[in-house]
């Protein structure tokens, strides 16, 4: 179960592709959107356009997107740094991919699937907990529950809604 | 005797409801509404390994995947990733590739008792 609303997320630190150690609590940014994706799943791959629309429009609004895969790659090739690194070399990323090798942020953070949105306000608090937009299928929704969360975060209210239910594939555990 | 038209899932991915109602609708266009489906839950990596099973759902006619997977792909409890005729990712098969298999594998509809 992940924590509540209002509740501070867990820091963390997570190598991005590059190997870059990246934080989690960064004075810089005002408002955080963390991502639990991967790489093989259909939901994060339906999905994935949308979240690199939102990361290319609300970066210049300071807002930060980290997208992390958590997935077991040794059960789950298509999942491994290195693809996820010639994913990132192909720029179809357009925020920070992190690798949490240990799965220990999935955890803390009480992630149970792909695509698994977290908004975190100012505070580091979090704001909503869920699904993107309302249909993996339908890209005119253009992530609006994201978004949302994003305006109100920015705005310091609450969003509505504050949480959905995820909709992907299950995180893959290690044994 | 009618060929077998058989869904394999896998529970710890939601999309084998939408996958089912899809198969069902493309028997129904065509020609064979009705046509049973049997539903087989796959759920041990070794059970996955054992069929062959690369993700929920798969689609077996007679036991023919109508849309094969790319050679090589692992055997795992996941979901499937196929592709719509516009490129997009989706869990679920494109309708109208799925459609046009279930043409090539199963005899016109008038040939059915």
């Amino acid at each position: 179960m992940s924590f509540a609303i209002g509740a501070l997320a867990p820091n963390f630190t997570l190598p991005d592709t590059y190997a870059n150690a990246t934080a989690l609590r960064d004075v810089d940014s005002p408002v955080t959107a963390v991502v639990f994706t991967c790489n093989h799943c259909p939901y994060a791959l339906a999905w994935h356009e949308r979240l690199q629309a939102v990361a290319r429009d609300y970066g210049p609004r300071g807002v930060r997107i980290l997208q992390i895969n958590s997935n077991d790659a040794e059960r789950f090739p298509h999942d491994s740094l290195a693809a996820m690194s010639a994913r990132v070399a192909a720029g179809e990323f357009a925020s920070p991919y992190l690798h949490d090798a240990t799965q220990e942020v999935a955890h803390a953070w009480g992630a149970a699937v792909t695509p698994d949105v977290f908004v975190l306000d100012t505070d580091g608090r979090l704001v909503y907990h869920g699904a993107p937009d309302a249909d993996y299928r339908d890209e005119s929704l253009a992530a609006a529950w994201l978004r949302d969360a994003l305006d109100a975060a920015l705005e310091h209210r609450q969003p509505d809604p504050a949480q959905t239910e995820p909709v992907g594939c299950s995180i893959k555990w290690r044994p | 005797m009618p060929p077998s038209v058989e869904l394999l899932y896998w529970d710890g991915c939601p999309s084998h409801p939408a996958a089912l109602a899809e198969l069902r609708a493309a028997l129904e266009e065509i020609g064979h509404p009705g046509a049973p489906v049997a539903l087989s839950e796959i759920s041990s990596e070794a059970q996955a390994a054992q069929l062959g099973f690369v993700g929920s759902p798969t689609i077996r006619i007679d036991g023919i995947d109508p849309l094969p997977p790319p050679p090589g792909e692992p055997t795992a409890l996941t979901c499937r990733l196929y592709r719509r005729r516009d490129g997009r990712h989706s869990p679920t098969p494109d309708p109208a590739d799925l459609r046009d298999a279930l043409r090539r594998l199963l005899p016109p509809p008038t040939q059915e008792s």
